[in-house]
């Protein structure tokens, strides 16, 4: 271990995972409580001859990033709620123009600038819809700085393989609260690079012309093709189409290559989930205070159980849908007014057994907050 | 071991939140425990008060925040009247005398150290004020080693600096040694 052992914040954390799956530009503007991840990186990546720039706002944030992808690097942003809200207009152009990138939210409360310093959760549908028209989009969270790193390489890996941004939805807590990390060794956790295309130069590129497997090659922008990238339906030369099967094709594909994969990228813990009676599901920083809930009930000997989720979107419906079956109560623990919560009353069979434990001002949610409604569930206390 | 449960309150730039984190990063990096730390942000950078959890445990910690501290240390007046009552009993109280005059008895052992006067008089520095406290905490709480702490101080403090810091060190594990004979 030695070396490899980190006592970090959340952030930090972030910061060596994304290192770690090689990020080689980053372009952001510091708010908090994301800050320290541009702080470190500020300091970090001009060390390896990567790019770090601090834009004007995170509008410009997100275009830069679009532009540096297609030249090849390996991009991220990070930001908390007002930032993500100015992210949303560039996030759709990402999804359009298959820009692989990674857009970290370290969540505090809003609406608007909100309670900076302060956790909450409510950017979870933001990030599913923030941005207009019918889009998929991949978010990922994590509870702990193990899966905090793993989360972001993993992150840069779903990026790179479907061409797709990727949302890092983290929180307060989160991001401030250290704790120890260990960082894998070089090849212990597998990396996606990036597919490029084996056209030569002098041969026409095609920049959205699927091969077999659906997966679209790039070539770097500025390099031997000449290409055009839009925001607009688009053939697969990348020029504007208003052709009725060019706009069909293009948006099922959209929605497709990242639904249709949904079975196969859900990530998630659980805890005590096949006897549970009552099964708790959360995600970041209250997956913390769940877990304490379930840990103490079970000593008890009480059949308490925790589904955490790690990737929110696409929804894991299945995922959720499997583990709830045995359950009798299902409660979700979060730190907003019910955004995970009504995806899981869409997912589960009698959705009239699910209930809501949250905190929306600005504290974490603590076993006490949880514990007073299971005491309103079971008409008892334990 | 008993997890123990440390919170640490004051006034910013106090250096409450850097005690806090040299003690948990102790636990970590050298004693091969589990630390979680956490700090109430503010929008101030000094002034305000602050607060600082730490829970070390040799098993994992879930809900990373203190509700009811074994260790509970008070910098200022107004941390030590807003913190005192949720000191677990039987807890230790640790107060410095020159910020904090305690008002209520508590079912704890209660330590007033003359910290930020020892760090002045001996050091002439009151820089090292959060040190000096550490030491006391550490020497008292017994959780992790004061040869832990000084590694991390030797890891995080600039080379002109570490002397001053390592004495602050020294001088509260001292007070708190005469104030148990």
């Amino acid at each position: 271990m030695g070396g490899n052992l980190k006592f970090v914040q959340g952030n930090e954390a972030c910061v060596e995972g994304a290192l770690y799956a090689g990020l080689d530009f980053f372009a952001g503007y510091p708010i908090t409580p994301s800050t320290e991840i541009a702080e470190l990186l500020a300091s970090r990546l001009p060390k390896t001859g990567a790019k770090f720039i601090q834009m004007e706002d995170e509008i410009a944030s997100i275009c830069a990033l679009i532009g540096a992808s297609l030249t090849g690097c390996k991009v991220m942003t990070a930001t908390s709620g007002p930032g993500f809200s100015l992210i949303q207009e560039g996030l759709g152009y990402a999804i359009m123009a298959e820009i692989p990138c990674v857009i970290v939210n370290v969540q505090r409360g809003g609406p608007s600038t909100g309670i900076p310093t302060r956790v909450h959760q409510g950017d979870v549908n933001q990030a599913r819809w923030g941005t207009h028209g019918d889009h998929a989009i991949v978010a990922l969270t994590a509870s702990n700085h193990q899966d905090v790193f793993a989360m972001t390489v993993e992150a840069f890996n779903i990026a790179e393989t479907y061409r797709t941004p990727v949302v890092l939805l983290f929180d307060e807590v989160i991001g401030h609260m250290r704790e120890r990390l260990v960082l894998p060794e070089h090849g212990e956790i597998a990396m996606v690079e990036r597919l490029k295309t084996s056209v030569k130069e002098g041969v026409d590129y095609h920049p959205y012309l699927p091969r077999e497997d659906g997966r679209l090659p790039m070539s770097d922008f500025g390099g031997v093709h000449r290409y055009n990238v839009t925001g607009l339906y688009h053939d697969m030369w990348g020029f504007p189409s208003d052709d009725s099967d060019v706009v069909d094709g293009l948006l099922r594909h959209l929605m497709d290559k990242i639904e249709n994969q949904a079975a196969h990228f859900p990530k998630y813990r659980e805890f005590y989930t096949e006897d549970a009676d009552c099964l708790f599901i959360s995600y970041g920083s209250a997956a913390r205070s769940a877990r304490h809930v379930v840990e103490r009930r079970r000593r008890l000997g009480e059949r308490f159980g925790l589904l955490e989720l790690q990737t929110l979107w696409p929804f894991p419906h299945d995922i959720v849908k499997e583990k709830t079956a045995g359950a009798r109560y299902i409660v979700v623990v979060e730190m907003n007014t019910g955004q995970i919560c009504q995806s899981v009353r869409l997912a589960v069979s009698r959705p009239e057994r699910v209930f809501l434990a949250n905190r929306i001002d600005g504290v974490l949610i603590t076993p006490t907050d949880i514990q007073r409604v299971i005491r309103l569930i079971y008409g008892k206390g334990f | 071991m008993q997890r123990s449960r440390f919170v640490f309150s004051g006034s910013g730039g106090q250096g409450v939140i850097t005690a806090a984190i040299i003690l948990a990063e102790a636990a970590v990096l050298h004693e091969n425990l589990n630390a979680v730390q956490t700090q109430v942000y503010g929008a101030e950078a000094r002034g305000g008060s602050t607060r600082s959890d730490v829970i070390i445990s040799d098993s994992e910690i879930f809900f990373p925040k203190v509700t009811q501290p074994n260790v509970l240390v008070c910098l200022t007046q107004e941390s030590y009247n807003k913190f005192s009552r949720i000191l677990r009993p039987g807890g230790l109280l640790i107060t410095d005398t020159r910020y904090v005059r305690t008002s209520r008895t508590v079912d704890a052992v209660q330590k007033q150290l003359p910290m930020y006067e020892s760090a002045l008089d001996k050091i002439g520095n009151p820089i090292v004020f959060n040190i000096c406290m550490l030491g006391a905490v550490t020497e008292l709480s017994k959780v992790v080693k004061l040869e832990s702490l000084r590694k991390i101080l030797e890891e995080r403090v600039p080379p002109a600096f570490l002397e001053m810091n390592r004495r602050a060190l020294d001088i509260g594990a001292e007070l708190a040694r005469k104030s148990e004979a």
